[in-house]
């Protein structure tokens, strides 16, 4: 593993060094003292791994294929912006935008989220991007999502705090979000529905969270002991029409 | 001031607030690192810095932070405070030579109160009779501009990067309670001295990131009440909405907040009846105070600081504590960079307030 000291390094020469190193064949590094350095992993496609000890700036991971990074700290906005492939695992809180537009691989975060998360998500037969969400979120969750999941847990909520922002999944077309908890219907775009869970979904969910929590140390048993709801999509191409004639 | 055209650009903007409410000054420094932290976020088209409790030896008087681009100019301005004002103390402002600062205007200081006389015929407040004066010299005098004219407090601000900013004005040599900060990506307007950021009034003063697509609705609502937007900005208008809502109206901060970034009409079917009351009734008469467009702001004054977010929080910002001090800015790791551990770190959500008040006093 190779540890890169970043206290004070812009992010230019952090993420060219990062780079020169793979070229060499180096595949895991240990990063610390990161503050602020912007596009940590972006557009990596190769089996690199990375820890990130800090607070990594706007933009990791984005467009990256691969890559499997693990942040000791909070992570700031447009985190795995169009996520190809790869896994992000956060020990902290993620700012807004988080995983816009990803198409596949894995962002567990063990604290809370901000606003628009997962918006304009998709899927693609084994392309399956999933956002698993420790604590809350803010409004505009799953806009426009077109595939994949989400997990809400809302673990560790203080006295009245809300499991969920306004406008949730509004304009959501495709994919599935899961919650741990019942969401106030007013909070819900017109075009999705709430539904209890069936048997493939709890398969499905016990299956997405023992990975999230083997990464975290939470008790799988505890987290699925409490009342999960699905939101789905009314219709599968609701602006079909309009754009075919 | 010559107004010079600058590239349109995508745009970033950066801000960033240090407050320590007990009312302890500090040095600039610590605001300039973490401004310049984020030096992506702007293009070095403008920045700039707020700093309160500076001038406590003339806290009694008007400090005015001047730019003129040429000694006619600074003729006539003081043409004019020599005719409406008792100036105390008449000094250019220390700066550093910098090759980053291209050709910077003259920079004055002033500290001045209304003359006895003028001001009692006028009748009218020593604040409102000190507004008029600076937005007559802000809109008529070529060459002049006005940065700030408030109590105990100064501007410093110009086209560069922030950290160039602060180094040319030597914020290291002023102690403050309350420091805020920008770093500017001019979007729609152009980059010159009077144009970065904080923009003030009095002891109001501004930093933004982001833009006001309301700027017309709230031009006009303000120009009913007097006040000139002349610095083509949209940011200039959310520093008269305060002077006007809170020093004239009179109206508490929390309800100001309210009018600024009203709740959506769909939040307020659903709160309780009297509280839906209120809110229509906040929307009805201030309707076209209401900023719309993407925002975080945060505004200083003597008493502290208030941070604001547009309702659907379109622009970031982040706030943490630590003691007696809060801190503000665009990125957490902004805020890392001068207080490694804060004891609590949050993300205020869109339209929620966050207000830092110095101790045993409040707006």
């Amino acid at each position: 593993m190779v540890e890169i000291d970043a206290q004070g390094i812009h992010y230019r020469d952090l993420n060219q060094r990062v780079r020169r190193l793979i070229g060499q064949g180096k595949r895991e590094f240990n990063l610390i003292n990161v503050n602020g350095q912007r596009y940590i992993g972006d557009g990596l496609a190769s089996s690199v791994r990375m820890e990130i000890n800090g607070t990594p700036g706007n933009d990791l991971a984005a467009f990256a294929s691969g890559v499997e990074i693990t942040v000791h700290g909070n992570v700031q906005d447009g985190v795995a912006n169009t996520l190809n492939d790869g896994k992000l695992i956060v020990h902290g809180h993620a700012g807004d935008i988080l995983g816009y537009g990803m198409r596949g691989g894995q962002v567990y975060i063990k604290g809370k989220v901000g606003y628009r998360v997962g918006i304009h998500m998709k899927g693609y037969r084994e392309q399956e991007p999933v956002i698993i969400i420790g604590g809350t979120a803010g409004d505009f969750l799953g806009e426009y999502m077109a595939g994949g999941k989400i997990i809400l847990l809302g673990l560790n909520r203080i006295r009245d705090e809300a499991l969920v922002g306004n406008h949730l999944a509004v304009g959501m077309h495709g994919g599935v979000i899961y919650l741990r908890g019942e969401v106030e219907p007013n909070k819900l775009g017109r075009e999705v529905r709430p539904e209890k869970l069936g048997q493939d979904d709890w398969d499905d969910l016990e299956r997405l969270l023992a990975d999230y929590c083997r990464e975290f140390d939470f008790s799988l048993k505890e987290i699925i002991s409490a009342d999960f709801w699905k939101l789905i999509p009314v219709s599968s191409r609701p602006y079909g029409k309009i754009y075919a004639y | 001031m010559s107004r010079r055209v600058g590239e349109k650009d995508i745009s970033g903007c950066a801000i960033s607030g240090i407050f320590n409410r007990k009312g302890l000054r500090f040095s600039g420094e610590a605001i300039i690192k973490s401004i310049a932290l984020m030096r992506e976020r702007s293009n070095g088209l403008g920045g700039g810095f707020a700093a309160y409790g500076i001038y406590p030896q003339h806290s009694d008087a008007y400090a005015c932070h001047i730019f003129y681009d040429h000694l006619k100019a600074r003729e006539d301005v003081e043409h004019f405070f020599n005719k409406h004002f008792c100036i105390t103390l008449a000094e250019e402002i220390p700066t550093r030579k910098l090759k980053a600062i291209g050709r910077p205007p003259l920079i004055w200081r002033y500290f001045i109160q209304a003359d006895r006389q003028r001001l009692e015929r006028s009748n009218l407040t020593e604040d409102e009779y000190v507004v008029q004066c600076v937005m007559r010299i802000n809109a008529q005098y070529k060459g002049a501009f006005i940065a700030s004219c408030g109590k105990n407090m100064g501007v410093f601000k110009g086209v560069a990067y922030p950290e160039e900013i602060g180094e040319f004005f030597r914020l290291e040599d002023y102690q403050a309670y309350l420091w805020t900060a920008h770093g500017r990506f001019p979007t729609n307007t152009p980059g010159w001295w009077g144009g970065a950021h904080p923009f003030t009034l009095l002891d109001w003063s501004i930093v933004h990131n982001g833009e006001i697509s309301s700027y017309g609705a709230n031009k006009r609502f303000l120009e009913m009440y007097g006040y000139q937007c002349s610095l083509m900005t949209d940011t200039e208008v959310i520093t008269y909405l305060f002077d006007l809502l809170v020093r004239k109206k009179k109206l508490p901060m929390n309800l100001v907040v309210k009018a600024l970034a009203a709740p959506l009409w769909s939040e307020i079917e659903q709160m309780e009846e009297k509280e839906a009351g209120q809110f229509k009734a906040i929307r009805a008469i201030y309707g076209s105070a209401l900023l719309n467009g993407p925002f975080s702001i945060i505004l200083g004054h003597r008493n502290g600081f208030l941070a604001l977010n547009d309702r659907i929080k379109l622009r970031p910002l982040v706030v943490a504590e630590e003691q007696d001090v809060i801190y503000v800015a665009s990125e957490e790791s902004a805020i890392r960079e001068v207080c490694p551990q804060p004891a609590r770190l949050y993300f205020p959500r869109g339209g929620e307030a966050v207000i830092g008040e110095l101790e045993g006093r409040s707006q």
